[in-house]
């Protein structure tokens, strides 16, 4: 009774996911930066487009956006650093699983603080807020 | 009668308590990925009910199709014991030997599901085309090469000098972690771990001569630059083989020794 096709996902675990991840999140800077050079060179043609364009950012889900983007930057620079200390430090490869709840752990610790500033400055800017 | 001889312990009679009861048994779905060129150019998903015993590994679950099913299901095993590399496949989507896994240590509640390794070119059911695998084994020059003169005697080395790749040393060629590696499925040109592992064992091989060569094969573009240390070799690797850290090992002789 043969049944549906597809193949199943390999089921790799630690490593491989935080590889997804680092791969996910250097993409999603890859397209932030693209942008970035975009609008940040727009003030080489004129100022008044890109303080308009600059202002067309400030609203809430801009605001989510670039929550977004520093999560996504903390976590790839931090595990970043978990690569190298896997490629170079000698007990890394041993200790990989340990580095990667590191990251993590480090990922929480900034991002908690960041966020609690950063959305209530973002929330608060609503016109209608004050 | 004093002087007899105790009975060896395997011919001792047990008391049931202690053993040699009924091997329970149990009912088991295996769901296995066929595949059959001159049928379909589609693989497909076939249910197996099977009753197996406690004792069983999923080898011996492909065998009873085999035998007493489905005699048309193909697949590689040698010794069924875990040592000739034969039957690496994807059981429950991670790679393992057959031989080596028991159906026990599976959640035989749901089905279990046996697919060939992943980024070699499946032939028929488990059987993949190990030539890509071994192409790359055969670059890394798997042999010693020793540019001395021949001994009268054999090539002495201290216990720390053979400690120094000992766990490379353990590779069956099983393929299990070269087709885990996300790098290798999608890029075929890539050495593998398998083939890092092995020019490992004779890199740090201290009667080998030819350890820059094969760090200098080794640099290349597919060469342990690929490795984005998933770990997934690793963790496949039936041998327990720290192949990440080998690669690791590698990548450091690269940089640190010459080229």
């Amino acid at each position: 009774m043969p049944t549906k096709p597809a193949g199943t996902l390999y089921r790799g675990r630690e490593g491989m996911w935080s590889w997804v991840g680092h791969r996910v999140t250097g993409v999603v800077i890859f397209f932030f930066l693209l942008v970035h050079v975009l609008d940040t060179s727009l003030v080489r043609v004129s100022p008044e487009a890109y303080t308009s364009v600059i202002g067309a950012y400030k609203n809430p889900i801009m605001g989510l956006g670039e929550a977004g983007l520093v999560a996504a930057i903390v976590f790839h620079a931090f595990n970043g650093l978990r690569i190298i200390l896997v490629d170079f430090w000698k007990s890394g490869p041993k200790y990989q699983r340990q580095l990667l709840w590191g990251v993590l752990g480090l990922w929480v610790i900034t991002m908690v603080p960041f966020l609690i500033r950063h959305l209530s400055i973002v929330f608060s800017a609503i016109p209608g807020g004050h | 009668m004093t002087a007899e001889l105790a009975e060896p312990a395997s011919k001792v009679e047990l008391p049931a308590s202690v053993g040699g009861g009924e091997i329970p048994t149990f009912n088991v779905t295996l769901r296995v990925r066929r595949y059959n060129p001159e049928v379909s150019p589609e693989p497909v998903w076939e249910d197996f009910e099977l009753t197996m015993y406690g004792t069983d590994r999923v080898l011996d679950a492909l065998h009873k199709i085999k035998w007493e099913h489905d005699g048309s299901l193909s697949f590689r095993r040698s010794c069924a014991h875990g040592v000739c590399g034969s039957d690496a496949m994807r059981i429950n989507g991670r790679n393992r030997l057959a031989c080596k896994t028991l159906l026990k240590d599976l959640d035989t509640k749901k089905p279990i599901l046996v697919e060939p390794i992943k980024g070699l070119p499946v032939e028929k059911d488990l059987i993949v085309d190990m030539e890509p695998f071994f192409q790359s084994y055969r670059e890394i020059m798997p042999f010693l090469i020793n540019k001395g003169h021949e001994p009268t005697r054999e090539r002495l080395q201290s216990a720390e000098e053979r400690a120094r790749f000992d766990d490379t040393t353990k590779c069956i060629l099983c393929a299990a972690c070269t087709s885990s590696c996300p790098v290798f499925w999608t890029d075929g040109q890539y050495f593998g771990p398998a083939a890092i592992v092995n020019a490992h064992r004779f890199i740090f091989d201290s009667r080998d001569d030819a350890g820059d060569m094969r760090l200098e094969i080794l640099n290349d573009k597919e060469g342990v630059w690929r490795c984005r240390t998933t770990f997934n070799c690793t963790e496949a690797c039936p041998r327990g083989i720290q192949v990440t850290q080998a690669i690791a090992e590698v990548k450091q002789a690269i940089l640190t020794r010459r080229v």
